[in-house]
């Protein structure tokens, strides 16, 4: 898989104009044969390639699901049957920035709910919704991304941010409107560092 | 500054220097142990030396990584090696931090292994959210590869080796070594019966070694001081250290990498801080969500794999979760069993049904619907549940349950009979 797989699909789609003519397995045909050229066999290049496609435009789409079943010499419904075990390829469009906050039980002891009604009110939005201006899907997961130590937690296209508070939520937000890079920006205000000690209950 | 007890082994440097970049990292000694494997040692002598290290597996189970690397069969078929990278056990983030800052550490433990075991292909499997892992990892692979250390004839021997570093997608169960290779070969992440066991028919059908992320980081150390270095640390049967990972009600979590047989006590109250303010410790899980509780009465304990096993837990994944008086185990119970029914992959009865069945259950009793009724069925899940699914996922799914049935029934009448949760939350969590 190509290391730059930062950037969401529709930030990609406004930077190339938005009337694309190729599709992206033939603009990234080289990414793509390299991708399948690590494996001993091909088959394994699937999730690799639903990464891709999701980059490309922020989801997986029909086209994308029948030329990768092609590409590979899987059945349609086998690839169907694949994509969907895992939860973090969307299969309709969502907003350039997918939120997703932790409800494991640590975060949810750190304050996940109260994280996540802050964030349905600064975006407008209820869970599983996209904001008007179409930036942000809001999601949670029962899954504990192992953030803990910096609990409450949550990912954002993937990247971390932690001890997320209503304020720093805010934060987070006003930065991506303004236009904010999304990796510098989890580098920046997430909390990233090692070691940080975060002492607690002051 | 770290604490006294503490003994940073794989941790050296984290925090201090940037061992992302491959030149700090051999400053401190990096890939030499990789260049005495390769030119001075046999494979053979590197497995002996770690099967006599006993480096037991870090991802949960403890089982011997030199005895594991022993079972591959020698009949000429290809053979490859996997990094267990997908860590989601609840609680668990310390292979996250060896990955994302001390990337060269893994690196050199897999091509040491792979050397060991005479892999011809290596895979990292992360989960995918570790995409900033992804990131750090590629980057320290190209590294490698232009010093030599990576690639065709490694440091001018016949030994080669490839890195490939895969992205999981979101989904618990590809952690479990057989549904991650399922996952790997391009399909839906599900765990196959064993046997046959991953080490006769693993990726591809071809024998395999699957090992934890920081399993692999303990070989380089292990391969350059010697395994009876690393039996002088730790206890007799757990020797070496581990990376605790300390969350919930402590004021200092995080990483903290200790030998193997610290007590609870020395790791909460000296280590991560002590509890917060005023408050009082109620119980703590020291193996992610799949561990039984351990009680106060448990602080003197020794943290090692089989002590804690006697005490009637797992060290697990060493994911110490600490409760204190506010924190509800109906509601705890709740979290943990949507989790499950959730991440269940549905190829088993009891699995999928119970876990569904708990969920719904606890949810009724924790929203002061239940009966106590439901909580004999919940018991019953027990046996219900075990010993007869595909993976363990299914007797996972239910231990902490159980301990909790048993350590606070109160807790659960309460819920039940006062329709009140005995619990003094904070408010956030109450509010829900
Ligand atoms: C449901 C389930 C989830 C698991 N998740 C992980 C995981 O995320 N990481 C891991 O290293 N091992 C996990 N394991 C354990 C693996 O199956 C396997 O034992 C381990 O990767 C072997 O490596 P080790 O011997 O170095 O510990 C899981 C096991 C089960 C049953
Ligand atoms: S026990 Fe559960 S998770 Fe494991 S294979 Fe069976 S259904 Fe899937
Ligand atoms: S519980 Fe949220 S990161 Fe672990």
């Amino acid at each position: 898989m190509s290391a730059e797989n930062g950037r969401a699909g529709a930030e990609r789609a406004m930077e190339n104009g938005a009337a694309q003519a190729a599709p992206w397995w033939e603009r990234r045909a080289e990414d793509v044969e390299r991708l399948i050229g690590k494996y001993p066999n091909s088959r394994s290049a699937i999730m690799g390639l639903f990464w891709m496609a999701q980059e490309e435009r922020g989801y997986v789409s029909d086209e994308d699901l029948n030329w990768i079943a092609d590409k590979l010499g899987l059945t349609r419904g086998y690839v169907d049957s694949t994509i969907t075990f895992y939860s973090l390829y969307h299969l309709q469009p969502v907003g350039k920035y997918t939120i997703i906050v932790c409800n494991n039980v640590i975060c949810g002891l750190k304050g996940s709910e109260g994280l996540v009604q802050e964030l349905e009110r600064l975006l407008d939005v209820k869970v599983g919704g996209t904001s008007a201006d179409g930036l942000f899907t809001l999601q949670t997961t029962g899954e504990c991304i192992a953030a803990c130590d910096g609990a409450p937690a949550l990912q954002i296209n993937q990247e971390y941010f932690h001890k997320v508070t209503p304020e720093r939520a805010k934060l987070i937000i006003e930065r991506l409107r303004e236009g904010a890079e999304l990796e510098a920006l989890s580098e920046e205000i997430g909390l990233t560092k090692p070691g940080a000690v975060w002492e607690e209950g002051d | 500054m770290a604490h006294p007890l503490e003994m940073r082994v794989l941790t050296q440097g984290i925090g201090e220097v940037d061992l992302t970049r491959i030149e700090n990292y051999e400053a401190q000694g990096g890939y030499a142990a990789l260049r005495k494997a390769l030119k001075q040692m046999t494979p053979q002598d590197v497995q002996a030396e770690v099967k006599k290290a006993n480096l037991r597996g870090r991802g949960g189970a403890g089982f011997p990584a030199g005895v594991k690397w022993g079972f591959l069969p020698d009949d000429g078929r290809p053979r490859y090696l996997a990094c267990n990278g997908d860590e989601s056990e609840p609680g668990t983030f310390n292979n996250r931090m060896l990955i994302e800052f001390n990337p060269h550490l893994l690196i050199e433990g897999i091509l040491i292994a792979a050397y060991a075991v005479r892999a011809s292909k290596s895979f990292i499997y992360l989960r995918g959210e570790f995409k900033k892992g992804a990131r750090v990892l590629e980057d320290a692979i190209e590294q490698a590869r232009a010093k030599g250390y990576l690639g065709d004839n490694i440091l001018g021997t016949d030994f080669s080796q490839e890195i490939v570093v895969h992205r999981g997608a979101g989904a618990y169960i590809c952690g479990e070594e057989t549904g991650l290779l399922s996952s790997l070969e391009g399909g839906r992440g599900e765990p196959r019966n064993k046997p046959p066991f991953p080490a006769v028919a693993g990726l591809y059908g071809m024998p395999t070694v699957v090992n934890n992320v920081e399993t692999l980081c303990n070989v380089p150390f292990i391969v350059e001081r010697g395994a009876d270095w690393f039996l002088s640390i730790g206890t007799e049967n757990s020797p070496g250290t581990k990376l605790f990972s300390v969350s919930g009600m402590v004021r200092r979590p995080g990483n903290y990498e200790l030998p193997l047989g610290i007590t609870m006590r020395e790791l909460i109250f000296d280590v991560a801080g002590g509890l917060l303010p005023g408050r009082t410790l109620k119980a703590v899980q020291p193996g992610g969500a799949s561990s039984p509780v351990l009680l106060p009465e448990h602080l003197d304990l020794p943290l090692d794999f089989d002590t804690v096993q006697k005490a009637g837990s797992i060290l697990g994944t060493a994911g110490v979760m600490v409760f204190d008086e506010t924190v509800c185990m109906v509601r705890t119970a709740l979290y943990y069993a949507d989790f499950f029914s959730h991440e269940s992959c549905g190829q088993c009865t009891p699995c999928r049904e119970g876990t569904a069945w708990t969920a719904r259950l606890l949810r009724k009793i924790e929203r002061g619907q239940g009966t106590m009724e439901d909580v004999e069925v919940l018991k019953s899940l027990d046996t219900l549940m075990s010993g007869t699914t595909i993976c363990l996922l299914s007797d996972f799914s239910k231990t902490f349950l159980m301990s909790v049935l048993k350590h606070f029934p109160e807790e659960f009448e309460a819920h039940i009979k006062g329709r009140a949760c005995l619990a003094e939350q904070p408010q956030e969590v109450r509010s829900a």
